[in-house]
Order: C-alpha cells, then sequence, then structure tokens
C-alpha cells in the first residue's frame, strides 16, 4: 500500500506547486498587510493574467517564460490603475464593504473573461511542456521544476524589494503607522496603489510559471482563492515568511490529500485547514496578533 | 403594527394576480421574484440586523435542498413533511456554523470567509458520499399533486412561495420590533457596547443565523420542488450566496421591504438585458457585478435608500464633523479633492455624498439603522 517512491513524488510535486502557490499568496498577504483589506478579487486577477500569458502566446507567439517581464509589468498596471480609482472609494474603514466590492470585481472580471474566451479549458503547448526531469528515484516534469524556482526567485526578489529599497521602506512604513508615514512625507496613496500593484504583479509572474503546467479557463480563479486564503491565514495575515512557508506546506497537503483520498475529497483538507486555523489560532503559525 | 398591515396587503395583492392574468411570463416572473426575495430575506436576517456578513449562505441553501430531495425520494415522505424535516435541518446546519464560528469570535471578513469555506466543504462532502447521487445530482420524480407540492399551474406556486416570504417577513419584522430584534441590532451597531449592557451576544448571534438558515433551507427545498433537480454545485455553490447577498444589499440591508426591491430590480434587470444582448453567456452577471460594484461605492443604503438619502439630504442641510477621526477625514478630503478637478454632474453629486453629512452612511453604511428603518 504504502509506495515511498509515489510518496516521495507527491510531495515533491506539491512541494513545486507550493511554491506558485506561495507566490500568490505573497500577493495576497502583501495587500493585507498593507491595506488592511482582503481581496477576493485575488483568483479573478490570476485568472487575467493566466489570459494575458495566453493572449501573447497564441496571438503573438511569446513563449510563457519570456512573458514574465510583460505580465509583471501589465499586472502592476492593473493592480495600481484599480486601487487607485475603483478600491479606493470604498475606504479602509469597514472591511466587509471592501470585501463585497471585490467580490463584485471578481464576478465582473470572470463573466467577461466568459463572454471574450469563452467556458472551454485552454493550454499552452509549448517544446518543454511534456518533458521531465529525472531527480533521484523521482521524475519530475520540466515546467513544474522551472515554476518552483522561478516562483522561489520572484519571491526572494520581492522580499529585497520591501527589505532593501525605499519603495519597500515605504510600503512597512505605512503598513506599520499609516499616519506616522504620512506625516514624514510619504504619500500614502501612492504606496497603498503601489502596493496593490506588486501584489498583482506577483500574479502576473505566477501566471507565466503556471501556464505551461496548467490549464485556464474562466473559472480558474476559484480554485486559487481559498488556497491562497488558507495560506495567508495559515502563515499569519501579512506575514511573508509564514506566507512563503505555508504555501509549501498547503502544496503538500493537498498533493498527498489528492493521493489518499482521492482527487475530490482531497481538496477537503486545505478547508479544514482553513477553517480550524481561523477558529483557534487566527493569527496563524507566526503572526503575533489576531 | 404598520407592518403587518403593510404585509397583508402585499399578500393579498400577490395571492390575487393569478386570477387577474393567465400570462405564463408574469405568473413566472412573479414566482422567480418571490424565489429571489425568499434567499435575500435570509441575507437580510442575518446581514441586515445583525450585522454578520455572510458569503456562504449557500451551506443553509444546499442543506434544505438535499434534505427535501431525499425524503422524498429515499423515504418517500410527503412533500410537505420533507420541506419541515428541510427546514430542521437547515436550522442545525445554521446553529452548527453558528456556534463553530461565534463562539471564537469571529467578526466580519473572517465570518464571511469562513461561511464561504464551510459551504465549500459541504459541496465536497456533497459530491462524495453515495446518497446525495454525487455529481450526477438527484432528479425529483414528477408528481403533481398537491401532496407532492408540484402544480401544473404556476398560481400553485405563487402561493406556495408567497406564503413563505410572507412567513419571512414576518419573522424579519418580528426581528425588527422585538426585543430580541433590539439585541440583534444593538449587537451589529456595536458589539462591545452591546456586552457591557448585559446582552450575550453568541446566543442573539446564534438566533439571528438559525432564522437567517431557516428561511434559506426553505429556499433551498423550494428550488427543488421547482426545478426538481439539485447537484452539488447548484446546492452549495456560490451562486445562491452571491444571488440573497447581492439583492439584499441591492435592496437595501437592515430593512423590511430592501430585499424584495432589490430581488425584483435585478431579475427585471436580467431579463432585460436577455432581451437586449440575446444569449451571450456571462454578460447578465457582468452587469450583477457593475451593480454590486456601484452600490457598495455610491449608494451603500441600497435602492429604498436612495430616497431617503435625497430627503436627509434637503431637509438637514448642516451637521457636525465632530466624530471623525484622521483617516476618514483624510479620505474624504482626498476624495473631495479628486472630484474638484472634474467639476461634473457626476463629480458634484458624489461630492455631496462625500460631504460631512452623509460621512456616517459613507463610513459604516451598512450598520446605520436610521437610513432605511424610518
Amino acid at each position: 500500500m504504502f509506495d515511498s517512491t509515489i510518496f516521495l513524488s507527491s510531495t515533491l510535486n506539491g512541494i513545486t506547486m507550493g511554491a506558485v502557490y506561495a507566490l500568490i499568496a505573497l500577493g495576497l498577504t502583501l495587500v493585507y498587510g498593507v491595506l488592511h483589506i482582503i481581496n477576493f478579487a485575488h483568483g479573478a486577477c490570476l485568472m487575467i493574467a493566466l489570459y494575458g500569458v495566453y493572449a501573447l502566446w497564441v496571438l503573438l507567439g511569446v513563449d510563457p517564460y519570456a512573458a514574465l517581464p510583460i505580465m509583471i509589468g501589465l499586472m502592476f498596471v492593473l493592480g495600481y490603475l484599480l486601487q487607485r480609482f475603483v478600491i479606493n472609494r470604498a475606504g479602509h474603514t469597514k472591511d466587509e464593504r471592501v470585501l463585497l466590492l471585490t467580490l463584485g470585481l471578481s464576478i465582473v472580471l470572470e463573466n467577461l473573461a466568459l463572454i471574450f474566451f469563452h467556458s472551454d479549458t485552454r493550454v499552452v503547448e509549448t517544446s518543454y511542456s511534456l518533458q521531465t526531469i529525472q531527480l533521484g528515484q523521482v521524475m519530475l516534469s520540466a515546467p513544474k521544476f522551472f515554476a518552483f524556482w522561478g516562483a522561489l526567485g520572484v519571491s526572494a526578489m520581492m522580499l529585497g524589494i520591501m527589505k532593501w529599497t525605499n519603495l519597500g521602506r515605504a510600503i512597512r512604513a505605512v503598513a506599520k503607522e499609516r499616519t506616522g508615514a504620512k506625516l514624514m512625507g510619504i504619500d500614502v496613496e501612492h504606496v497603498y496603489a503601489m502596493s496593490f500593484g506588486i501584489g498583482l504583479a506577483c500574479l502576473g509572474a505566477a501566471a507565466c510559471f503556471l501556464l505551461p503546467a496548467y490549464y485556464v479557463n474562466p473559472s480558474v480563479g476559484n480554485g486559487f482563492i481559498f488556497v491562497s486564503f488558507t495560506i495567508v491565514v495559515l502563515g499569519g495575515m501579512g506575514s511573508f515568511v509564514g506566507a512563503l512557508l505555508g504555501g509549501l506546506l498547503i502544496g503538500v497537503i493537498e498533493s498527498l490529500g489528492g493521493l489518499y483520498l482521492g482527487e475530490s475529497l482531497g481538496q477537503v483538507g486545505i478547508f479544514i485547514v482553513f477553517v480550524s486555523f481561523l477558529i483557534f489560532r487566527p493569527q496563524g503559525m507566526f503572526g503575533s496578533k489576531a | 403594527m404598520r407592518d403587518i398591515k403593510l404585509i397583508a396587503l402585499f399578500a393579498i395583492l400577490i395571492a390575487t394576480l393569478p386570477f387577474l392574468t393567465n400570462s405564463g411570463v408574469i405568473l413566472n416572473f412573479v414566482v422567480m421574484a418571490l424565489y429571489a426575495s425568499l434567499l435575500a430575506q435570509s441575507w437580510n436576517i442575518l446581514g441586515g440586523y445583525s450585522g454578520q456578513f455572510s458569503f456562504g449562505n449557500a451551506v443553509f441553501f444546499g442543506t434544505g435542498a438535499y434534505i427535501q430531495a431525499i425524503a422524498q425520494m429515499q423515504f418517500s415522505m410527503n412533500a410537505w413533511n420533507a420541506l419541515l424535516l428541510a427546514l430542521c435541518a437547515s436550522a442545525c446546519v445554521g446553529l452548527f456554523v453558528g456556534s463553530v464560528s461565534f463562539r471564537y469570535g469571529l467578526k466580519g471578513s473572517y465570518f464571511a470567509l469562513v461561511t464561504l469555506a464551510m459551504a465549500e466543504i459541504f459541496r465536497i462532502l456533497s459530491l462524495s458520499v453515495n446518497f446525495t447521487g454525487g455529481g450526477v445530482g438527484l432528479m425529483l420524480p414528477l408528481n403533481s399533486s398537491f401532496a407532492g407540492m408540484q402544480f401544473v399551474q404556476k398560481s400553485g406556486y405563487v402561493w406556495l412561495i408567497l406564503s413563505l416570504v410572507c412567513a419571512a417577513l414576518l419573522i424579519t419584522s418580528f426581528t425588527k420590533h422585538s426585543k430580541l430584534g433590539a439585541y440583534m441590532q444593538a449587537v451589529r451597531d456595536n458589539e462591545d457596547a452591546a456586552k457591557a449592557l448585559g446582552i450575550n451576544p453568541f446566543s442573539v448571534k446564534l438566533v439571528a443565523i438559525s432564522l437567517c438558515s431557516v428561511v434559506m433551507g426553505a429556499g433551498g427545498a423550494i428550488y427543488v420542488q421547482l426545478f426538481q433537480y439539485i447537484d452539488p454545485s447548484i446546492a452549495y455553490g456560490p451562486q445562491s450566496s452571491v444571488e440573497a447577498l447581492v439583492a439584499a444589499i441591492v435592496g437595501g440591508v437592515g430593512t423590511l421591504w430592501g430585499p424584495i426591491i432589490g430581488a425584483t430590480a435585478l431579475l427585471l434587470m436580467s431579463e432585460l438585458t436577455r432581451n437586449l444582448f440575446g444569449q451571450i453567456p456571462g454578460i447578465n452577471m457582468v452587469i450583477y457585478g457593475f451593480v454590486l460594484v456601484f452600490i457598495v461605492l455610491f449608494a451603500p443604503a441600497g435602492l429604498t435608500g436612495l430616497g431617503v438619502s435625497v430627503r436627509t439630504l434637503f431637509s438637514r442641510p448642516n451637521n457636525t464633523n465632530s466624530t471623525k477621526d484622521v483617516d476618514d477625514a483624510d479620505d474624504l478630503k482626498g476624495r473631495d479633492a479628486e472630484n474638484g478637478e472634474k467639476g461634473t454632474d457626476r463629480a458634484n453629486l458624489k461630492k455631496s455624498t462625500n460631504s460631512p453629512k452623509f460621512s456616517d452612511t459613507q463610513v459604516t453604511p451598512f450598520t446605520s439603522p436610521t437610513i432605511g428603518g424610518k
């Protein structure tokens, strides 16, 4: 019954997927940590990014990995504008209100995609889509291998930006003490929009790594909303390290759950982790306050 | 008392409709509007009067629907007894979800996310167990009789759903005027203050969620009786949760008639878009989403609040600005500056909604009972 090779390869698969989850969750946790809002449209934005990569591939023949800088730029601009001109108007006082607003946005985005791309599931078939890489006894598909390192690389880059640049310092200042940051001459509205932009840029990068090994359809984002919420709650709202580790952990839980409980029932694991963490330890593994 | 008279008037008006017209289009519209009103009213009891925003009302809807179908198909129960059982089952699920999330003090967005996750857990479970028929779903056999709660004439459905909607209206009216309702609204407006006055927020919220789940479960049971089919994604998918929530918010949360008005307006709108744009998939929902965004941003008191909002605008020209904290003042200033540049009618309109006398509705849109209540 228990086969160590299958277990190992499943775990490895989970970790690679988990790295992409972590990148997606980083975007969500950044937005939460700085703006104190829960972006329910995160999954829908990922879907838009996936369609962006797909469109670049079909229309211009751009390889998904080469599309990385384009997608990061596009999603950043989208996020900046979205925050500055739409979400900002709901204010930051009542969080349910922003949740409703972003729910409305995700309904709009999802159904716009349905109108323009129809409900067909689409894939990108590159020359390396079906290649595998041998790691010891375990075979791993090449796109997943690249996705793992790519996602880790982009995450590291983002953490670097947060730590060592002036923008990162400004973002951290606003996250900690909004009024104080304002008194120091930081343009808070700009920083909010920049954070939202960076949050979506993470999705742009994740989409480039995801698509060669995954698919896209208008409702693909739904699957990721909960996974990324779970990771953010697990790691502690607003914690970057938590999001990274939580992402890897959830990837493994999902993969092993699918292996031992079956494809559909296996997903229950994620939701149970989500609900029990929210109830028993809402501050997450690394958060300090609820 | 005035509410009860109005409800009676409403019941008589709608109930006589099948005698006045035979048009299938009109009766079908009335049936669907009443059905949507039922879902919206359920959300309103919990979200509007107790301030707990649920994103996963589908968990009650689906339970009601499944029990209604399973009781009839596998235990060959009478449809009316099945309905009773379905209501009890949804109430139990409501108590479970409520006791789990309220005991640990989940509030605001966290409560919303937990209810959503609960609906997903139920959806996955109903896909994986046998007695729900799995992904294939359950098909209720045709049995057009009173005992089977299926009617050849649409008028039967009109009266059936109308009676449920009226029951929901009476529950809401009770919620509005009773002592318990006052507790609920106190918890909604300021939980800590309510606690300090000796109210137990946990039990108050628990009553609210069980009322909400009973009404939502009735909606699910009605769905099965109307369409004779249920599967996991209809039952526990986000569709019914979103329908209930959007209709209530568009109509005006925390008001008796808001959900009915919102549900009817949205249904009318979706019929119109269907006529205008034909069968483009999704166009309907795009407009749905836009309406939600628009209402949240510009008319947080909903449709029923619009008239009152305009009236207050003229009757109370001056008000103080003292209760606001620094953050809100900043927000308002920033937005006013933006609007000032444009100078269009729309900007003026928005400017007026942003002005101090409206700040209460702007900042805490869903918690100000004075807007739609009086």
